[in-house]
């Protein structure tokens, strides 16, 4: 994980994020998945702009299989904003910084 | 450190506009526009030569295709096999290891035919450079029918690797008749309960050795002489309408996965209307070597190569068009380490 994310988990999965005030961002992905490496440093860096307004966790589909089944995630990388604990937007696919800073601009 | 006597092709003398230029040492003297097999190894050459290039991975794309397969059997010096996320991240260590600078981010803009050649990022950044190499490969190519984009992600999909895991016990399908397909229907049976390959003809383009592992697998069928018309579904793929290209009859599949593997299309818009291309947009070079019709424009990978498209080929055609990048700076007086001009000149009939 690096500096500005924190790994979630199916068991801490409600206090990370369901019950944050803050909007928060959950990176589903797997450590099989060349896209959401390539995508992970991206949200990093965003995590560290943005820190004031989002929170971004990441949760590894393999070790948490049930967070992603309840919100049927189909394809990784995954990226949902959760706010008062309902999925506000849902990214899917790998995308460049910009195109990822302008989808997440709401919440920014 | 000679390079008066090295030969030119296009019959214009070795002092180029660009030597001794002023603002010389903003200039680079290589740029790599895309990565994979042919950037990274561009890169290895190129930076071995002391050309201190720059490669322009792409913000995503970084790695190119192989970083969505899953075990490259076919890359030689790898008996057991090797990852190809893997392979792809050492090779761009070994380039690193020799000075390449590469570069997390997307080329939104070329001007190949100005001197010198400017590459533009999507941040904004410049990057001037005397010799260029395009090497931006290939994008998977899409079926283009109705409701495929909106269902990209919700069970449509053009990465088994990425997705098949979350299609445990489901039938599903997968649309295409070559080894991608071939190699994504047998790499999802160890999710799926059932694969259904679509096919468009009765044969496959597939090697021999990709078509038996499908055969063989009790779970993979074939619908043969069938393209995919629509797509069903409400939020995520419930089925779809299958046509009989002989018959012209339709009928239903109901599978909630449509992988899609029907080939690739070369990535070179950047580079329409400066660069000669085919009637399919791959670049045309000068075979055997790697130039394309700009001088100092060298063109590797799966964007030229619609013929081969292996990692190897790539790796070598990247190989092939640091040394003609060496050669051309080499003729244009810079000072650069070059493979001896007899194999050159004999290998170089343009």
């Amino acid at each position: 994980m690096g500096a500005n994310t924190k790994a979630t988990s199916d068991a801490t999965f409600e206090q990370d994020v369901l019950s944050s005030d803050k909007p928060v961002l959950v990176d589903f992905w797997a450590e099989w998945c060349g896209p959401c490496k390539m995508v992970s440093p991206v949200l990093e860096e965003i995590a560290a702009e943005h820190a004031d307004k989002i929170s971004i966790v990441k949760l590894n589909i393999d070790e948490n299989p049930q967070t992603a089944r309840n919100y049927q995630v189909m394809s990784i990388p995954t990226m949902s904003v959760f706010v008062g604990g309902q999925v506000a937007k849902s990214i899917i696919g790998a995308k460049p910084k910009a195109a990822l800073v302008r989808e997440l601009e709401d919440y920014l | 450190m000679t390079s008066s006597s090295a030969p030119t092709d296009g019959g214009t003398e070795p002092s180029g506009p660009e030597s001794g230029d002023i603002e010389q040492s903003a200039v680079e003297k290589v740029v790599i526009v895309g990565s994979g097999p042919s950037g990274y190894t561009a890169a290895l050459y190129t930076a071995r030569a002391e050309l201190n290039p720059v490669v322009i991975e792409g913000a995503i794309d970084g790695g190119g295709a192989l970083m969505k397969t899953t075990e490259v059997e076919n890359f030689p010096g790898f008996p057991d096999g090797i990852m190809g996320p893997a392979l792809m991240e050492s090779m761009r260590a070994q380039a690193e290891r020799f000075g390449a600078r590469v570069v997390t981010d997307d080329a939104v803009a070329l001007d190949l035919a100005a001197t010198p050649k400017v590459v533009t990022l999507e941040d904004g950044t410049t990057y001037r450079a005397e010799t260029v190499i395009v090497a931006t490969g290939s994008a998977y190519r899409y079926l283009g029918i109705e409701r495929e984009q909106e269902l990209l992600g919700r069970g449509v999909s053009a990465c088994a690797t990425c997705d098949g895991f979350f299609f445990k016990d489901r039938d599903i399908a997968v649309v295409g008749g070559g080894d991608t397909a071939m190699e994504e229907a047998t790499f999802l049976t160890r999710f799926a309960r059932s694969v259904t390959v679509v096919h468009r003809r009765d044969a496959l383009r597939a090697s021999k050795i990709m078509q038996e592992r499908a055969h063989n697998d009790p779970k993979i069928s074939f619908a043969w002489n069938s393209e995919v018309v629509a797509i069903h579904g409400d939020g995520a793929v419930s089925g779809l309408t299958l046509r009989d290209t002989v018959t012209g009859e339709t009928r239903d599949l109901p599978v909630t996965g449509l992988f899609v593997a029907i080939g690739h299309d070369p990535r070179s818009e950047l580079v329409r209307g400066q660069l000669d291309l085919d009637d399919e947009g791959y670049i045309l070079v000068h075979h055997p070597t790697t130039a394309t019709n700009i001088d100092g424009v060298f063109a590797a990978g799966d964007v030229v190569d619609h013929v081969y498209r292996q990692a190897i080929t790539a790796a070598g055609t990247g190989c092939a068009a640091a040394l003609d990048a060496e050669r051309w700076l080499a003729a244009h007086g810079e000072p650069v380490t070059l493979i001896p001009n007899e194999i050159y000149a004999a290998a170089q009939v343009r």
